[in-house]
């Protein structure tokens, strides 16, 4: 690993005294193509602005996409990268990083492509832990298919392909990602751009597979899906912002969510009956409350009881240390090398029972 | 080898021997019977007597079918001689039958007047029940014309046993060693190797390995002392070239040849892949290798194994998967993706009965269009098809080499009868194996534009006309291919993908001359391969002008033994027959049309209904007829013989 790039986009140099990498120097030259005012163009430039802070050099990242709008990202980030077919992507980038451990795999999938086409590779990737940051744009639609409502579309849903109301039960990504058991799973969104960026350094810096949902406007053909959560006349009072050992208050700390009994509660800070110290603390590594956060979703009626909405949890939901697949994988190959030798072919073509004729 | 040596009998034994060019032997009994082991002791015996042999095991499609019932019936057929044995045998001399539902499958495989050894404590009402029987077959006329040996292989080898600790169970389980040591006796095979390989196998059960040997021994003996057999047999050894050899399954030489090739070329192998019947088998072979650096995975399914392996590709390793006609299906996207994005990828599919599900245990040829079109746009690529279990190696290992050399996705069609089948196999020395190196990109290949007028004022990869850049698709121009460039090279970060690349420069291109450029020059660079090939020799069974004549038996894959055996009969009956095996299915080797352009008529055998033939005749308007057979069973070089007398008289 060479030694780091500073610490920010116009840092001070490495050791040997080159340059240190800016925002720029992860731009290709292909022009970007998504829709003006859509929601991925933000979501890249979190990206391009992370890359240059992380401790690997640009040749190191390598950027697999599948089929969709989110699909050209790795044309527009310059380092190498694979853009393949639809929903395959965490199968294709599973092989990548196996076999080559050293380097840094992001997968860029959208919620069609991870959830629909490729929900089985997903679920493997995330089980077997490996080393990856999967980021899914879910935006509730298919956009390059000009707007079909998708895997995690709300019921009823009137798209080109449901004009009565989509009648398929949408996804949670986040509890997805919970059930294949995932050890890093967070939840942020395009218009919180800070937000975003330390969501993924946090991703970047968990030895695992890490899935990141992110939420994104699709201002085509699902316009204004997330306000509810992203913009400021909604935001405070809809997205709780998590944080590992913060209390989970929002509103601007006038509300917070407190356990009561195996549910959550919404509990006003300003009267007098509660205080922050009633509040829940957010751990991260626990996995009962990550289950508690991850069922609050809109379509819940288990969870949002009638009359009270529960603010939509944004940030590590849930991060826990286990072996990666690669770790396991080598840590094997290296064991039995040991044991057994390295490999030698003609010993290997001689094995078991020959005979020899003439001479 | 062994310390006892029951062949030292008396000179003046009961029974004469005769010498026999060749002969086959069929073990069939239940799946729980041994026959898969009691064949391949059988086989490993024969190739310890330098005899030339094949094998054919036929599994039942169930994993333990009710015993007794026929399709629970599990063989083992193994052909062995003195001469060049190609086929596991058209006729079987010796069936070992340890049921009636035994006698009642494979009957009519054995040769009118020759032998059936069979078992008969399992010859009682119940046995024919199972078997679906209406009588005993020894007495409604059905073994009329054959030599039938009764033997009590269950009472004989319980009393072998009777001073043992073992259950009357655990003795019944060694009864396949009775016969084993029958066969071994009547065909003057040694029984040192069997002794040995019990001795192993059962190491740390010495009461089970004892009652093995013992009973081996006892089947053994009682040849010598059975009156039922006026003649054994002894079979020379063969005329083998020089050299070491074991016998192979083609499964395994599979795994060996992509073994080899990553040692050779240095490239790690990862082998993604989801169990299948009958590609399995390479899966298991190779996950014991893992000290060569080999990578296993287990994916979730045949769409998971071609994405990690082509994943791997884009790494800079040797990916490769394998499969059988149903997976090959679910990896078709993944394979026009190694196409566009020019990778390197090695497919193995191991045919079996298709369409859909099929016959998963019984062999076929019927995935050549598949491999061959079986893609959206035109996506040609390199197919190769091995010819004989041995083979397998070799064809592996070129497999590779090609993905390598032509930066292309390659599909090796073997079959369950080449997967399944083993022959001696002379091995080679990793030293001598055709040389493959792999050359990774390390360094810029252009100065900012692209240089062919298409692109000429553009910036490439974001550097200025003068400054260095690296052009994905600029390619060689001996092979046509592109380089590769590992991730991690720094410089030469680059972009590929599914939708269609401009020349040189890899960028996204919906241009329709580009189009039109990159689909022929994807489809010409895969014609390149054919610089590596050579023009097949017609094989005339050693006449001359082999290389002309009335008829020519054009042939690919497995079929290769049965079609030269017909060749050599042909021949022998004075026919201007000759064969033509392909190897290189896609391209196709150079100077093919002067060869068919020497023959009258054209006769295709596979084993399916015409794919070769009408390649044939696509390619060069000739009258290719197709003989296809789709019965699960290898031909044999009969059915040949008697098609190509037709066509020709
Ligand atoms: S269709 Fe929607 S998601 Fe796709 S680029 Fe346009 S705005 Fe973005």
């Amino acid at each position: 690993m060479p030694p780091g790039f500073g610490d920010g986009a116009g840092g001070d140099g490495s050791a040997d005294g080159e340059p240190a990498l800016s925002r720029k120097d992860f731009q290709s030259d292909q022009d970007v193509r998504w829709c003006p005012g859509c929601g991925d163009y933000a979501i890249l430039s979190a990206v391009q602005r992370l890359l240059p802070e992380l401790d690997a050099e640009k040749a190191e990242h390598v950027f697999v996409s599948g089929i969709g709008c989110a699909g050209r990202f790795p044309y527009y980030v310059d380092a190498y990268g694979m853009h393949t077919i639809h929903g395959r992507a965490p199968a294709i980038a599973t092989g990548l990083k196996a076999s080559r451990p050293e380097l840094k795999v992001w997968v860029v999938t959208g919620d069609g492509d991870a959830l629909s086409i490729g929900g089985n590779h997903l679920i493997h990737a995330l089980r077997r832990n490996v080393d990856l940051q999967i980021l899914l744009f879910n935006n509730e639609i298919y956009g390059l298919t000009k707007g079909q409502y998708s895997p995690t579309s709300e019921r009823g849903k009137v798209t080109k392909s449901s004009p009565y109301g989509s009648i398929d039960a949408p996804f949670n990504p986040v509890r997805v990602a919970l059930g294949a058991d995932a050890s890093f799973v967070a939840r942020t969104m395009d218009r919180d751009p800070q937000h975003m960026k330390a969501v993924m350094e946090q991703s970047y810096d968990h030895s695992g597979a890490a899935f990141v949902e992110i939420y994104q406007n699709c201002n085509i053909f699902n316009d204004g899906a997330f306000f509810e959560f992203t913009e400021k006349e909604t935001k405070p009072e809809r997205a709780l912002f998590l944080e590992d050992g913060r209390p989970m208050t929002f509103a601007e700390g006038a509300k917070g969510l407190r356990l009561d009994g195996l549910g959550l509660e919404v509990v006003d800070l300003e009267n007098d009956r509660w205080s922050v110290a009633d509040c829940l603390t957010h751990d991260a590594s626990d996995e009962m409350l990550a289950e508690l956060l991850g069922r609050i979703f809109w379509d819940d009626p288990d969870v949002n009881g009638d009359d009270q909405k529960l603010p939509r949890p944004f940030g590590v939901i849930y991060q826990t240390e286990r072996p990666t697949y690669g770790d396991l994988l080598h840590t094997q190959i290296e064991g039995i090398t040991e044991k057994k030798g390295t490999g030698d072919l003609d010993a290997l073509l001689r094995e078991g029972d020959t005979w020899t004729v003439g001479g | 080898m062994s310390q006892t040596d029951p062949q030292a009998r008396s000179p003046n034994g009961p029974t004469d021997t005769e010498a026999l060019p060749e002969a086959t032997v069929l073990f069939a009994g239940d799946s729980g019977d041994g026959m898969q082991l009691t064949g391949s002791q059988f086989t490993l015996a024969t190739a310890h007597a330098q005899s030339d042999l094949a094998t054919l095991p036929d599994y039942p499609a169930e994993i333990r079918a009710p015993a007794g019932t026929t399709y629970g019936i599990s063989g083992f057929q193994v052909h062995f001689g003195s001469g060049n044995v190609r086929t596991p045998g058209d006729a079987v001399d010796l069936l070992v039958a340890m049921n009636p539902a035994a006698v009642k499958v494979h009957l009519s495989r054995v040769e009118r007047g020759g032998t059936v050894l069979i078992n008969t404590d399992a010859f009682n009402d119940r046995g024919f029940k199972l078997a679906d029987l209406d009588a005993d077959p020894r007495e409604d006329g059905t073994l009329e014309g054959y030599h039938v040996v009764e033997v009590e292989l269950s009472k004989l080898t319980r009393k072998a046993l009777s001073g043992t600790e073992l259950s009357t169970q655990e003795m019944d389980r060694s009864k396949n060693m009775f016969a084993l040591g029958l066969a071994l006796w009547l065909f003057s095979r040694p029984t040192a190797p069997a002794l040995e390989w019990i001795g192993e196998k059962f190491a740390d059960k010495p009461e089970v390995r004892e009652a093995n040997r013992h009973v081996l021994k006892k089947g053994y003996h009682y040849g010598e002392t059975t009156e039922q057999f006026a003649t054994r047999y002894d079979v020379a050894p063969a005329d083998l070239e020089a050299g070491t050899y074991r016998t192979i399954r083609g499964a395994e030489a599979l795994a060996l040849g992509l073994v080899a090739a990553s040692d050779r070329s240095g490239l790690d192998l990862f082998y993604g892949s989801y169990p299948i019947t009958p590609a399995s088998d390479i899966l298991h072979e190779l996950s014991r290798h893992k000290n060569f650096g080999v990578m296993t995975f287990q994916a979730e399914d045949e769409i998971a194994a071609a994405g990690s392996a082509l994943g791997a590709s884009f790494g800079g390793q040797l990916g490769v998967c394998a499969t059988s006609g149903p997976g090959l299906a679910l990896k078709t996207e993944t394979i026009g993706l190694a196409t566009m994005t020019e990778l390197p990828m090695v497919i193995l599919d191991v045919q079996r009965g298709g369409p859909s599900t099929g016959l998963p245990t019984k062999t076929e040829q019927g995935d050549l269009f598949q491999a061959l079109y079986g893609r959206n746009g035109d996506a040609p690529l390199p197919v190769i098809a091995p010819d004989g279990p041995a083979d397998c190696f070799r064809a592996a290992y070129e497999a590779c080499r090609l993905a390598c050399t032509y930066m292309t996705p390659v599909i090796l069609l073997a079959d369950v009868y080449l997967a399944n089948g083993s022959e001696p196999w002379k091995l080679p020395k990793a030293a001598d194996l055709p040389p493959f190196e792999v050359d990774f990109a390390t360094a810029p290949n252009a100065n900012g534009h692209a240089g062919d007028g298409s692109n000429s004022d553009a910036h490439v990869n974001g550097k200025k006309n003068g400054e260095a850049a690296f052009l994905p698709y600029r390619r060689s121009g001996e092979t046509l291919a592109r380089p590769w460039a590992r991730p991690g090279t720094p410089g030469l970060e680059h972009r590929v993908g599914g939708l269609e690349k401009e020349a040189e420069t890899g960028d996204v291109s919906y241009d329709p001359a580009n189009h039109q450029h990159m689909t022929d020059v994807r489809a010409a660079k895969i014609q390149r391969v054919t610089r590596d090939l050579e023009t097949p020799e017609p094989y005339g069974g050693g006449a001359e002008n082999a290389d002309e004549g009335d008829l020519l038996v054009t042939a690919w894959g497995s079929t290769r033994g049965a079609v030269e055996t017909a060749v050599d009969r042909l021949r022998g009956r004075g026919l201007a027959v000759s064969s033509l095996h392909l190897r290189h299915l896609w391209p196709l080797p150079p100077g093919l049309a002067d060869v068919f352009a020497r023959f009258e008529r054209h006769l295709v055998p596979e084993q399916n209904n015409g794919q070769l033939a009408r390649l044939l005749r696509d390619e060069f308007l000739l009258d290719f007829r197709p003989f296809g057979k789709v019965q699960g069973q290898p031909f044999t070089s009969g059915e040949i013989v008697e098609k190509a007398e037709a066509m020709i008289s």
